[in-house]
């Protein structure tokens, strides 16, 4: 399989096919911001932090680099005042949601994102799925996963699965970005009606 | 709803995993709702995650999670439905059967619904009962249609 070429910021890159625009990035050194890219899991898409601009025949899109297949002469752009500016309202969105993130709080001052910009609404998850994803995919235990939907969807424990499981688990708890996931467990401990979760 | 017929519903469909939304369907029209009883006897019978039928019960609207009554009423508040009174049809069926949307009554007959379209709006107001609708309502006609149900 002979290599595919393309440009990232002005220099040249061999890929392998099927590997993401974001990996090609990451194989000569630039580093392309993401929150819910994970080393473990398939990429996902979801938080749009690794927003990109692609070049096809001259004609510019922007994708999320890390679901982005590499193509040959494609062009990357992955820092311009346009990308900047995206990622910089990406992140003033998510900041809305979860304003104490420190992991959001680095990147939106690396990009000059002002937390107050929209009204606050404390949902405090912002949807990544790293939980519901890590859970179901590496640990295939399928504890958490995604409730409801759009405005409304939220992640949500099986109570019976997490009395047994999440004990001796929780390795989903560092990876959520915001401690939604943390605050989800307490409140599903809280209610869950028989006894409290078993700690050993 | 007994198990049982859970049982007999997955067995039509082979115990196929793809099925599990027309397996959910159809437990939904018998039932009117699904029982968490059902969910997991599905969820071992199909092999399919709790979380994953969680997530399709709560995504679509046509499931129900809670209780329903035994004839569902839904109420057009369209646009065609709104400008011709449907605020008034539904503030007489409030008061007919003493519920809000979205509620039950404690004798599980009716559940009020209110839907955006029902699709026919020439016949505006609109108010669908058990999938039979009555077009052209007015307030006064709602009590001659929701008697006859029992």
């Amino acid at each position: 399989m002979s290599p595919i070429l393309l440009k990232i910021d002005g220099a040249k890159v061999q890929a392998q096919e099927g590997m993401s625009v974001w990996e090609a990035a990451a194989s000569v050194g630039i580093a392309i911001p993401s929150l819910c890219l994970h080393g473990q899991l398939e990429p996902y898409g979801a938080c749009r932090v690794c927003m990109v601009e692609v070049e096809v025949k001259g004609w510019t899109r922007l994708v999320a680099s890390c679901c982005y297949p590499v193509e040959p002469d494609l062009v990357v752009r992955t820092r311009s005042t346009k990308i900047d500016k995206i990622r910089k309202t990406i992140l003033e969105l998510l900041l809305a949601h979860a304003p104490d993130s420190p992991q959001l709080k680095a990147m939106g001052q690396e990009y000059g994102a002002n937390p107050n910009r929209f009204e606050k609404e404390a949902s405090f998850c912002v949807h990544c799925g790293l939980c519901v994803r890590y859970c179901a995919e590496v640990k295939k235990l399928n504890v958490v996963g995604f409730v409801d939907r759009g405005t409304r969807r939220e992640i949500g424990f099986i109570p019976e699965l997490a009395a047994k499981e999440c004990w001796n688990c929780k390795e989903c708890f560092p990876l959520c970005p915001t401690s939604a996931l943390q605050a989800a467990y307490v409140l599903t401990e809280a209610l869950y009606a028989p006894h409290p979760f078993p700690k050993s | 709803m007994d198990l049982e017929r859970v049982d007999q519903i997955i067995e039509k469909h082979n115990s196929e995993a793809s099925s599990l939304i027309q397996v959910l369907l159809e437990i939904q029209s018998e039932n009117h709702w699904l029982p968490k009883e059902a969910l997991e006897r599905i969820a071992q019978r199909l092999d399919v995650p709790m979380t994953r039928i969680q997530h399709i019960a709560t995504f679509y609207k046509a499931f129900s999670l809670v209780p329903k009554g035994r004839h569902e009423v839904h109420i057009c508040m369209g646009t065609a439905c709104h400008v011709r009174g449907a605020p008034r049809i539904l503030d007489t069926v409030q008061d007919l059967i003493g519920i809000k949307p979205g509620e039950t009554d404690l004798d599980m007959k009716f559940s009020l619904q209110t839907v955006n379209c029902l699709g026919c709006c020439a016949l505006g107001p609109v108010m669908e009962v058990d999938g039979v609708y009555h077009g052209k309502m007015a307030p006064a006609k709602t009590a001659d249609i929701l008697k006859n149900y029992e």
